[in-house]
């Protein structure tokens, strides 16, 4: 039974204690080592002494007390007087001004792991490790690397931080947005990652997926005033909420209109409904608020056939203004055939492969064959299956696009 | 901690700006430098004469040799150099963009390895 809460403590406090360790003794792999010993000595001590009035001020107390003893043995060998500034800041009493800085700790530790500086892949790595307490497999399970190449990913961004001197801190309130910026691509990344495919290890999976949701639940709580984090949150939520309809019992993905929509996550759906109003309202609507309300529009609809497609096409007229990206146009022109029809969605689509831009991307001939065989041109049809499938890698979606394929191909072909 | 800012540009590209013709890229390193001078985060600094200026010096098996030019033909040369002092990877960034050369080319910000 103490295993169990020190389990519970560890998956739930574990980012928490090693960031203000981290704030502590400036130094990753000290404060990560400390942190596994003090909740060793927990699962050893616990049983006996019983449950501490306050586990995670225990672990934090019992963290620092490890450090000390490791500094102390260090400056023995060789004096270094930022060592014993440390060992001095570690033995203070917490007091107010410890309270304040406790609180910010985590949200230090985003901004330090998603710095710039560091490689995209490092810094959704350095994430999931020091905030979300995954370990070096799970998370190495998650991309389908091997473990040795992900510890070998986490060493080097943690040595970059140290070597480089990446600042452990919130920056300042004119580099703010950009920052933030750089903290919701990787998180948003952590929850792709999850979310996109049906390869790999599903639990795990599953787990990167609300990860990535009480990462961003935490920038909402800590930075109370910004417009993203909500936008953020509810284009994840709403996502989230179809995860049990999305794929069949075998790994198989169920499109959108065939989902049986009692299966999606109504709580999920509710919270998110009302995190995009609450986004909408904060200011000017950033990509993240666009794409949730188009989330949001699909959550409203009750029946596939209720989808209000005409305000979808808008939205996507007014991400595609702003925010002008080819994978954004796809997008468009497959609302715009729905609402308009597929032959001016395909207009969209053929112009927009007539630029090369996609050329590598299997979503773009994907659709294109789709509404290809809506029209009843099945042979062309055919063939985009085929472009799309040769350039396809997730195993569902080619599973999927092969089952088109014989669908269009079992069809006699238009005289 | 020391940071060092190499200035890489496109000589050819910086021999063709008017700015250089006229001097007043010369005036905007001079008040850049003031400027990081009064702020206490100089140490070093100067501009390199062009890679046509340079030798490369390889020690073979006891033996010197020395070949005209630079050590790699890249696309962008290294131009120049601050040596700054710095509070930490963002400051030090901080004044890498305020460098006249980073409009065009790139900074390279190297910590200093202390001994």
């Amino acid at each position: 039974m103490i295993a169990d809460a020190v389990g519970g403590l560890y998956r739930a406090e574990s980012g928490r204690i090693l960031a203000t360790l981290i704030r502590l003794l400036g130094d990753f792999d000290l404060a990560e080592e400390v942190v596994q010993e003090a909740f060793a000595a927990a699962l050893v001590r616990w049983p006996t002494e019983g449950l501490p009035h306050n586990p995670r001020a225990w672990v934090v107390q019992a963290a620092r007390f490890k450090a000390i003893d490791r500094l102390r043995r260090r400056t023995r060998f060789a004096e270094k007087i930022d060592e014993l500034s440390a060992i001095e800041s570690l033995e203070r009493p917490p007091g107010e001004a410890e309270d304040d800085a406790v609180r910010d700790d985590r949200l230090r530790l985003i901004f330090t792991c998603c710095h710039p500086s560091l490689a995209t892949e490092a810094q959704v790595a350095l994430t999931l490790r020091t905030l979300c307490g995954l370990t070096t497999e799970e998370i190495a399970r998650a991309f389908l690397v091997p473990t040795t190449t992900m510890a070998q990913r986490l060493v080097r961004a943690k040595q970059k931080i140290r070597l480089a001197g990446i600042p452990y801190q919130v920056p300042a309130v004119e580099l703010l947005p950009d920052r933030l910026e750089a903290v919701m691509t990787a998180v948003y990344l952590v929850f792709n990652e999850g979310y996109a495919t049906t390869a790999g290890d599903a639990l795990v999976r599953r787990d990167l997926c609300s990860e990535a949701i009480r990462l961003v639940r935490l920038l909402d709580t800590l930075l109370p005033d910004r417009a993203e984090p909500p936008a953020l949150l509810a284009l994840l939520l709403l996502h989230d909420s179809r995860r049990d309809a999305r794929a069949t019992p075998e790994g198989d993905l169920v499109l959108l209109e065939d989902q049986d929509r009692d299966r999606w996550d109504h709580a999920e759906i509710a919270e998110g409904l009302s995190l995009v109003e609450r986004a909408l309202r904060r200011g000017p609507p950033g990509p993240y608020a666009l794409q949730a309300a188009i989330a949001a529009v699909h959550a409203r609809a009750a029946r596939a056939a209720d989808t209000d497609w005409r305000q979808i096409t808008a939205l996507y007229a007014l991400l595609l203004a702003r925010f002008p990206s080819p994978v954004v146009e796809l997008n468009h022109a497959v609302a715009v055939a729905m609402s308009e029809g597929p032959e001016a969605g395909l207009r969209l689509l053929d112009s927009l492969s007539a630029r090369g831009e996609l050329s590598a991307y299997h979503l773009l001939p994907a659709a294109r064959a789709d509404l290809l065989r809506r029209l009843g041109r099945t042979g062309e049809a055919s063939a985009a299956y085929r472009s799309a499938l040769a350039l396809v890698t997730n195993p569902a979606e080619r599973r999927f696009l092969q089952r088109r394929l014989e669908a269009v191909s079992a069809k006699p072909l238009n005289p | 901690m020391e940071y060092m800012l190499l200035i890489y540009e496109s000589e050819k590209a910086r021999g063709e700006m008017p700015e250089f013709q006229n001097g007043k890229m010369f005036a905007e390193y001079r008040a850049f430098t003031e400027s990081i001078v009064k702020s206490g985060n100089f140490k070093a600094g100067a501009p390199l004469q062009p890679t046509a200026a340079a030798t490369t010096v390889r020690l073979r098996n006891g033996k010197a040799a020395t070949t005209d030019g630079p050590f790699a033909e890249t696309r962008e040369q290294l131009g120049g150099y601050y040596l700054i002092e710095a509070k930490d990877l963002d400051e030090a960034c901080a004044i890498a963009a305020r460098i006249p050369g980073a409009r065009q080319g790139s900074i390279e910000v190297r910590p200093v390895l202390s001994m």
